[in-house]
């Protein structure tokens, strides 16, 4: 499956390890599980979020509540780029209010859809603390905004896009460097 | 940037691509959980404008754009008819035309002339969207009769859908005929002759001279308002000559024994068109079509709003989201 155009930065084992580091992370970060929540960003990050739910579910035994967060309709682009044909399930296990919501997401840029998740989350309710989680960091910032956990850290070039793959939606788990304008 | 997936007015379900059509629908799920929620708003909209201009009197539909435009976070003008420059003999398009002066971005608008509509979208540069005009259509409530019976029926292809009543002289019906043929159901009329439209057949409608056949063959009855004018116009020799005929009674669905969904567009003539005790029955979804409009309504102004050209290259140069 590999490709010239396609470099793998985690292969199916490394993604593995790297999300049962996160689990932890996530676990020391709020202090146990007692107010734990666990909210994936559409799509890939809703995939990662269960991923790491079940690793803490399977350490702590105890059901991590996690939801889901389709964040088209608080993007700040719908004039510029127009509306998103398809929008995925926003799904919030009960209520936020007093609980340490962690962000899951695949890919961390610009920092544009966490503004937006956060912009999002306030309407559901007030978390005490709200953390952030990515799978890959790939640095480019565009607005004050730091993960809390990092699965990787990676360098972009220009022209250079992070390709993830999830098992769930995918048929397989990786994380590739893709060169833009080639096949994806 | 690619093209606005609906182009820039909403006039009729004829019109529409049978993928269009159900790129509304499945746009409108993710509406229907927003008005679940503790704060039942979205900031997608925040900053547009938009003029209800409604030359016909509207309850129902005028309320839900209302809720629709306001749960999108859009700034709203509500026009009515009757007491607004129209009766002093302004036209239709001065009148938006001065509306399009003050920077509007939407106009719904609501018309007793069949095409008012289309003639506004055509001169003014703001999305238009219909909201019912004359005898031609009414996109959003064919819409939402869609969405109704795909959450009901888990499809619409292959469903048997009877328009019950005055067909004639609904724009509802309309658009029910188009939005249904065009997804695969199979589409009957039932009704008086004089309230039938001439050469309905071709259309590939079937048409049904008595009730009970038309109970016997549907899985869904859509039944439509009677105007009480039609009497005076002769169309119908009595409201209860109509009711013992063509009335949607308990009497007439007992008699088959499998579950129809009963769907009526309102607002309802007790005792003309429909039995309360069907309207109020386990299988009436009537209710559910009112829930369904506001979220088909947020999804068709979510897709006609944005999407300029001119701002998406400095999007580009941007990053935007990832």
């Amino acid at each position: 499956m590999s490709r010239p155009d396609r470099t793998i930065i985690l292969d199916a084992r490394a993604l593995a390890r790297a999300l049962q580091r996160m689990a932890v992370e996530v676990l020391e970060l709020a202090h146990g599980t007692d107010d734990l929540v666990l909210i994936g960003i559409q799509r890939r990050g809703v995939e990662l979020a269960e991923r790491i739910a079940k690793l803490i579910e399977q350490d702590e035994g105890v059901v991590v509540p996690r939801g889901a967060l389709d964040i088209t309709l608080y993007r700040d682009d719908l004039e510029t780029v127009g509306p998103k044909p398809v929008i995925g399930e926003t799904r919030i296990p009960g209520e936020l209010t007093g609980k340490h919501v962690v962000i899951v997401d695949d890919v961390l840029y610009t920092g544009r859809t966490v503004r937006a998740a956060l912009d999002e989350l306030a309407d559901f309710g007030r978390p005490k603390r709200i953390s952030l989680c990515v799978l890959v960091d790939r640095g480019g910032r565009e607005l004050p905004i730091h993960p809390d956990i990092v699965g990787k850290q990676v360098k972009v070039n220009g022209g250079e896009r992070v390709d993830v793959l999830v098992e769930e939606l995918d048929g397989r788990d990786e994380v590739g460097l893709v060169r833009q304008g080639g096949p994806a | 940037m690619t093209a606005p997936p609906l182009g820039k007015d909403l006039v009729g379900l004829e019109d529409l691509s049978a993928d269009q059509i159900r790129l509304i629908l499945d746009t409108a799920e993710p509406f229907k959980e927003v008005s679940e929620r503790p704060i039942k708003k979205v900031p997608a909209l925040r900053g547009k404008t938009i003029v209800n201009l409604f030359f016909e009197a509207s309850t129902r539909t005028r309320i839900s754009f209302e809720f629709a435009e306001k749960r999108l976070s859009a700034d709203t003008v509500n026009v009515a008819a009757s007491g607004s420059s129209v009766q002093k003999g302004e036209t239709l398009v001065d009148t938006a035309r001065n509306l399009e002066a003050m920077r509007i971005d939407m106009v719904v608008i609501r018309h007793p002339s069949s095409g008012a509509a289309e003639f506004l979208g055509n001169r003014i540069r703001s999305n238009v969207i219909n909201a019912g005009d004359g005898k031609h259509e009414h996109p959003t409530q064919g819409l939402l009769d869609l969405l109704t019976i795909r959450d009901k029926h888990g499809k619409i292809d292959g469903i048997k859908v009877c328009l019950v009543g005055d067909v004639l002289h609904s724009r509802v019906a309309r658009s029910n005929i188009w939005g249904l043929l065009k997804l695969g159901a199979e589409v009957g009329v039932c009704g008086p002759d004089t309230l039938l439209p001439r050469g309905i057949e071709e259309l590939g409608v079937c048409r049904f001279r008595r009730i009970e056949e038309a109970i016997e063959w549907a899985d869904v009855l859509n039944v439509l308002r009677l105007q009480l004018e039609r009497m005076e116009m002769g169309f119908i020799p009595s409201v209860r000559e109509y009711y013992r005929v063509f009335g949607v009674t308990a009497e007439r669905l007992e008699k088959v024994a499998r579950p129809m969904t009963i769907m009526h567009p309102g607002p309802m003539n007790r005792g003309v068109e429909i039995d309360s005790r069907v309207a109020d029955g386990p299988h009436s979804v009537i209710l559910d079509q009112v829930t369904n409009g506001v979220a088909v309504r947020m999804a068709v102004l979510y897709l006609l709003a944005g999407g300029r050209p001119e701002l998406a290259d400095a999007a580009k140069r941007s990053g935007g989201l990832e």
